[in-house]
């Protein structure tokens, strides 16, 4: 499953909501998420990952989850996007 | 006894033993090794003492300086457990037959590269954390034992070459009374968490590790910047009744946070901030500041490779509104030329920048940039108490047609259904000399005023404030600026208007207790400034103030007004 977002936090992605994606992706064990953006596709289970992206205001980024509880596991990263107030849903 | 000098980055006097913090060598060298299986062990359990140390470290920051602080902390804990880290230096020792600590250190030098080379300078900063998450584990795998921060358990002063984020929140403020670094300016991180933690300090000291030796006595004067090393018995019989005084008055003046500034009298003035970035704002609450008497947007614009998007600045706007809560927040429109440079904008060097195309003219020129500003603006004002000032008013022609783009831009939102508050101030800075002698016809058409005294002052002399040939020409009081902003008062209040001031002389004790008496009802000052300016308004009787003001206006030198202040104090 994938969902593509806008980021709209001036910063762009920061170590804050990083941590936040990171912790709530690692929670569903049997199910692989990413990010991709840029071409770049990385692991969500990786702050290092996550922050290497290099996201920006502006800028897009897909999640991808793959597995037993992908629709679940979407959900709960897509409510830390929110949140967080890192990025809106792009249609 | 041996002086040093350096930057004050966080006020209060420090007076003990020295204790030399010296960072450990975290050299590495490649080894060969047989047993990669030893090497993977060392690795995880290195990783697991540094887990523990950095939760320890966490929940004490969380104790004392809060979530914000604590959440560095919580990504540090990420790096230590990230699969795309670990994994790799993993793989390394295995395929290689290397030591751990080399296999780290490669992994870890490509993951700071990698952050070096970024964009945003936000994330180029995370170089930094890798560094310290790095430096922590390799301390475990070289078994490294000598005294850190965490160690530390009698009175000492800290002298470091600099402190790094861990170091500083491992300071243990029951026995750390003050540190001083060789390296590192008013805004280095150290010097945050020492203003935060309120330990003094003195940071940029250059060359203060080589010039102390350990259990060696030492003071730091977090005030004026010096350090003294080995002083004398009578030195530090002074500095114990410096530092007694200082705390007496620290303890009056965070009675003032919350209170309304009010002379003796009961007259009611408002005390302000300047602010740089949205982050200043809670500086600018933990100091009791009443508002924003100035935000400077030019940061916004500076630091980057080209100009800040609308949303960049509606969000930066918004994030000071909002985080104010109703309290008027006075934004600056860009106010770039002069010293300050975008160089994105190629402008052509001038013979004279602070006599050329700067602030409002360049906005003016430029309305691409300065439509843009606005509309950021007008759209971050539903958001609070939104007050605009335009720069470097000269005539009254600027202003109105500063004031017609604004309108057009705030017409073209409604237009698009926006929601733009219907009560945004609109006021200018007084700092060029025709606009204060002209102010009571500009007083009939603007919200405010704001005196910007730094340039008032540069151009009433004729002298450019970054020339030290000619720096003895800065003279806040000078009869002749005393009758400049004399003048503006009268002009604003005779038409119902508001003055305030920004710049060094607001928030200037011997500054303020003239200004009080012409009249200024805004004092906006740098937030350190705001509870030493209330106690000082505090004591002051109005009625007297008007008398020292009023004969001010009528002595012919600065040293003689500065005489006259301190007769009327010593009363």
């Amino acid at each position: 499953m994938q969902k593509t977002f806008k980021i709209v936090d001036e910063d762009g992605i920061h170590a804050r909501p990083a941590t936040g994606l990171v912790n709530t992706a690692t929670k569903f064990t049997t199910t692989e998420c990413y990010a991709e953006a840029n071409g770049k596709k990385v692991t969500l289970k990786s702050i290092l990952g996550v922050l290497s992206l290099g996201l920006e205001q502006g800028d897009t980024m897909s999640l991808i989850t793959e597995g037993e509880q992908e629709a679940e596991a979407l959900a709960k990263l897509q409510e830390v996007m929110i949140s967080e107030g890192l990025g809106e849903v792009h249609e | 006894m041996n002086k040093i000098s350096g930057i004050a980055a966080s006020a209060g006097i420090a007076i003990a033993r020295a204790f030399i913090l010296v960072h450990p060598d975290y050299s590495v060298q490649k080894e060969q090794v047989e047993d990669t299986g030893a090497e993977l062990k060392k690795l995880d359990e290195a990783l697991e003492q540094s887990r523990t140390e950095v939760e320890a470290i966490k929940a004490r920051t969380l104790q004392e300086l809060g979530e914000k602080k604590a959440e560095i902390f919580e990504s540090h804990l990420l790096i230590l457990s990230d699969p795309e880290f670990i994994n790799p230096v993993k793989d390394l020792i295995s395929k290689d037959s290397i030591n751990a600590s080399y296999a780290l250190n490669e992994i870890a030098t490509q993951f700071v590269g990698m952050f070096e080379n970024m964009k945003s300078a936000y994330l180029q900063e995370r170089a930094a954390d890798m560094r310290d998450v790095t430096k922590r584990i390799l301390k475990h795998l070289l078994g490294i034992t000598q005294a850190s921060a965490a160690d530390i358990n009698e009175e000492v002063i800290v002298i470091a070459e600099d402190l790094t984020p861990s170091d500083t929140a491992q300071l243990n403020r029951k026995y750390v009374k003050g540190f001083t670094t060789n390296i590192g300016g008013r805004t280095s991180h150290s010097a945050i968490m020492a203003r935060s933690l309120e330990i003094p300090a003195v940071v940029g000291t250059k060359d203060v590790l080589s010039q102390v030796a350990n259990g060696d006595l030492v003071i730091v004067d977090g005030l004026t910047g010096d350090v003294f090393i080995n002083p004398s018995e009578e030195m530090v019989a002074q500095y114990r009744t410096k530092q007694q005084e200082y705390d007496v008055q620290i303890a009056e003046w965070k009675k003032l946070r919350d209170e309304p500034t009010l002379t003796q009298d009961k007259t009611q003035v408002e005390l302000a901030a300047n602010i740089g970035t949205p982050a200043d704002v809670e500086g600018v609450l933990e100091n009791g500041g009443e508002a924003v008497g100035l935000y400077r947007t030019e940061f916004l614009y500076m630091g980057r490779d080209k100009l800040p998007s609308e949303d960049v600045q509606y969000n930066a706007y918004k994030t000071v509104l909002e985080k104010m809560d109703g309290k008027p927040v006075v934004v600056r429109t860009l106010d770039i030329g002069g010293d300050k440079e975008l160089p994105y904008l190629e402008m052509p060097k001038e013979m004279n920048p602070f006599l050329g195309f700067r602030a409002i003219r360049l906005c003016l020129d430029r309305q691409d940039i300065f439509r843009v500003q606005l509309r950021a603006l007008l759209r971050a004002s539903a958001h609070g108490n939104l007050r605009i000032m335009f720069p470097m008013i000269a005539t009254l022609g600027e202003f109105r047609q500063a004031k017609e783009v604004l309108l057009e831009e705030k017409a073209k939102l409604t237009a698009e259904g926006t929601v733009v508050s219907d009560n945004i101030q609109l006021g200018i800075m007084v700092e060029i000399p025709s606009t204060a002698v002209l102010a009571d016809q500009f007083a009939k058409e603007v919200d405010f005023f704001s005196i910007g005294t730094n340039d008032l002052i540069q151009y009433t002399m004729a002298a450019d404030r970054m020339n030290e040939r000619v720096s003895y020409l800065y003279q806040p009081y000078n009869p002749s600026i005393l009758r400049l902003v004399n003048m503006v008062i009268q002009a604003a209040h005779h038409e119902g208007k508001w003055v305030g001031m920004c710049g060094e002389m607001a928030g200037d004790q011997t500054a303020i207790p003239l200004l009080l008496g012409l009249g200024l009802d805004e004092f906006s000052m740098s937030a350190s400034s705001i509870l030493p300016a209330r106690s000082l308004i505090s004591k002051l009787t109005m009625s007297d103030m008007k008398t020292l003001a009023k004969e001010s206006l009528t002595k012919s030198t600065a040293e003689e007004v500065v005489e006259l202040v301190k007769a009327t104090l010593d009363k």
